[in-house]
């Protein structure tokens, strides 16, 4: 199905609809295209992997709803002016909403020479894109909350309204590194325009979050550094939508912190070093939303299916020019170790 | 002359003045105290941090991926361990970004024994730092290469190392900084801080001029034929002091100063031995995987038949710290006497 004949349909009102949506229809319409464009492609990514095109799949499946309208209300651009994110190895959705092709993607799990974001150096979901302020994201599922507040402060002493982002997940907050960041941002006449992301998906590998930290939700403990906070629905992208629009308004306006919880799903588990099969016992956002986009007229079953099978067929194309492509040379080793005077 | 603590704050005067740095960070390095060895006294982008290491490297980071250019201190060297994942991040930051992301901060901390430190202020760093790739790290034994070390690593494009031995932080060198006042006394008053209130204090910097010391360049402090002597930091000038003696003695010892130990001068160090056949290395970090180890190492790969004697190594002992008392700080690490008692051993020896 192409676009035309989604909005076509999207846009003829069924009669039994009559309250207003609570966000514009297109809005609506675009997010669960990139949602299902973004599960589609972590889907690819471990059919890669168990084809053998790759050596290890981590991702962000289960994590759409939250994880688009953060990209599509990131401000997009390279320099202070701009969002920078740094984000955690979850985050396709983002990127894709974003606006950037899958294909890179597909070209980092293949490690293809072609790998925009590490030229094969390293795991899927990995991404850097210097243009759009997507700092380099790494294995460790701390560290980018203490390096944030550096790009933050040097946002506040610039001015303007761009603002950092960092996301990370609920094992990772157990690490020095989260307390860093709340200490950092907050310190007196020196906060810093930061929204502090925790996609709680209740999970550290195998371990239950509620086996470990005893927090009643983690956006309490932005309580104790005045720093404003609220745990939401990840797996509602429309209540995600608006609670980010709310929390980045108020980071964008005050120049100040905002720790922002989000319930989500893990659905493949943690990564393919344990199986990366679908879970049935999690909510699948997509599915949820699905739901309520038939009930209230956006879309129609059969258009969705044609989403989805459009973006299958996309992402397989797509998986096929990766697989085509050359590794890197053994002699790149050597390239990128130090930069030079520009 | 200025001190090297001194000629540190100069340069990083110089350096936000007229190179773009635009952040000096770290526990009590903003005032009123201006560093615990004062070497960021009365700087303009000085400021104080929360008692966190990691915090310190992180910001460090997000400020040069933020296009800023930082210098972030550690108190001292013996606090850096915590950070040790985040000093690998930094490294490889630019090569796995495929070259998307390249970093330009300099982290300093002080590093050495020789002020009675004890367990906690007196561990040398240089074997952990020489083990992470993507950084440049120097160490410079004189307050004229410290200005000179710090105005290169300033203008890098990539994270720098800058190791401050602290033995000699407070000494005074015999070459004057370019623009600075001849005289201590003159120097001192106008930016040394004074005791008690500093509120309404501010410095009175010289016109400074610059000078660098390019990173990588070693420099030959002493001429000899008989036996080469690598070090650098506390044990440099102990080097030194025993070439000079053991000269009157008939022994001709070259004594190097490596000043960046990556990426090191291999080919001066490679040019001395083959003139002299014979190459100890100093240093005071434990000797188990000690970095002098490497030197060996590459001598003994690359230079074995121009060998007279064994290359030997004289460093710090395996044990776990170094202890207060003055015995035990000197039985742990290089000393004068057993420095000069190495060289005339090893000059010595035939094969």
């Amino acid at each position: 199905m192409n676009d035309s004949a989604t909005t076509s349909r999207a846009t003829r009102r069924p009669s039994s609809e009559s309250a207003p949506l609570p966000l514009d229809r297109g809005l609506l319409i675009q997010m669960h295209e990139l949602m299902v464009k973004a599960r589609a492609l972590e889907e690819r990514l471990i059919q890669m992997y168990r084809q053998g095109h790759g050596f290890f799949w981590i991702g962000g499946p289960g994590e759409e709803a939250f994880n688009v309208p953060l990209g599509l209300l990131m401000k997009k651009g390279e320099g202070l002016d701009y969002d920078y994110l740094h984000a955690h190895y979850r985050q396709s959705a983002t990127i894709l909403a974003l606006g950037e092709e899958p294909l890179g993607a597909l070209r980092q799990m293949r490690n293809a020479a072609t790998d925009p974001y590490s030229g094969g150096r390293n795991f899927a979901g990995h991404f850097s894109i210097k243009r759009w302020n997507v700092v380099p994201v790494s294995s460790p599922i701390e560290v980018q909350y203490v390096m944030a507040p550096g790009t933050a402060l040097a946002q506040k002493r610039h001015g303007g309204d761009g603002i950092t982002i960092v996301t990370g997940g609920d094992a990772g907050t157990a690490e020095g590194d989260f307390a860093s960041c709340l200490v950092w941002s907050s310190r007196p006449n020196n906060e810093l325009p930061i929204l502090i992301v925790v996609a709680n998906n209740q999970w550290g590998i195998s371990t239950p979050a509620c086996t470990q930290q005893g927090c009643k939700q983690i956006s309490d403990r932005g309580k104790a550094f005045n720093i404003r906070s609220k745990t939401i629905d990840g797996n509602n992208p429309i209540a995600s939508y608006q609670e980010l629009q709310q929390a980045m308004a108020y980071v964008r306006q005050e120049r100040k912190p905002f720790l922002l919880e989000a319930l989500v799903s893990r659905l493949y588990g943690h990564s393919s070093a344990s199986g990366a099969n679908l879970v049935s016992n999690e909510v699948d956002c997509i599915a949820e939303y699905e739901r309520w986009l038939e009930a209230n007229g956006v879309l129609g079953r059969a258009q969705m299916e044609a989403v989805r099978a459009k973006w299958n067929q996309e992402m397989a194309e797509a998986a096929r020019i990766a697989r085509e492509e050359p590794q890197p040379g053994p002699e790149t080793i050597w390239n990128f170790i130090y930069a030079e005077k520009k | 002359m200025a001190s090297m603590a001194q000629a540190i704050r100069l340069a990083l005067h110089y350096a936000e003045e007229n190179l773009g740095v635009t952040d000096i960070f770290g526990e009590d390095v903003g005032p009123p105290l201006g560093g615990v060895f004062t070497t960021t006294q009365g700087l303009k982008t000085a400021w104080n941090t929360p008692l966190d290491e990691r915090g310190i490297v992180g910001m460090a980071i997000g400020l040069a991926l933020a296009g800023q250019r930082p210098v972030a201190e550690i108190q001292f060297c013996d606090y850096i361990f915590n950070t040790v994942d985040l000093l690998k991040l930094a490294g490889a930051t630019y090569w796995s970004s495929n070259g998307g992301w390249n970093l330009p901060m300099v982290l300093k901390t002080p590093v050495g024994s020789g002020i009675r430190g004890s367990m906690y202020h007196s561990h040398s760093f240089e074997s952990e730092a020489t083990h992470i790739p993507g950084w440049k790290i120097v160490i410079p034994s004189t307050p004229l290469d410290a200005y000179g070390l710090m105005l290169s690593a300033c203008q890098e494009e990539n994270p720098v190392m800058f190791l401050e031995p602290k033995a000699l932080l407070r000494i005074r060198g015999d070459e004057l900084i370019p623009g600075c006042p001849e005289d201590d006394r003159t120097l001192s008053k106008m930016i040394d801080a004074p005791l008690g209130d500093r509120s309404q204090w501010k410095p009175n910097w010289p016109k400074l001029e610059p000078y660098t010391v390019p990173i990588g360049s070693a420099k030959r402090v002493l001429s000899g034929t008989r036996i080469t002597v690598v070090s650098y930091g506390r044990t440099l000038p102990l080097c030194v002091k025993s070439a000079s003696a053991l000269a009157e003695q008939g022994i001709d010892a070259e004594v190097i100063d490596l000043r960046t130990l990556w990426p090191y001068d291999w080919e001066q160090i490679k040019a001395s031995i083959e003139k002299t056949g014979r190459v100890l290395f100093v240093n005071e970090d434990t000797e188990v995987t000690n970095f002098g180890e490497h030197l060996i190492r590459r001598t003994t790969d690359e230079l074995f038949y121009r060998l007279i004697a064994p290359p030997r190594l004289l460093a710090g002992k395996f044990v776990p710290g170094i202890g207060l008392a003055d015995n035990l700080e000197t039985a742990s690490v290089p000393q004068l006497g057993e420095i000069t008692e190495a060289i005339r051993s090893l000059a010595s020896e035939e094969p």
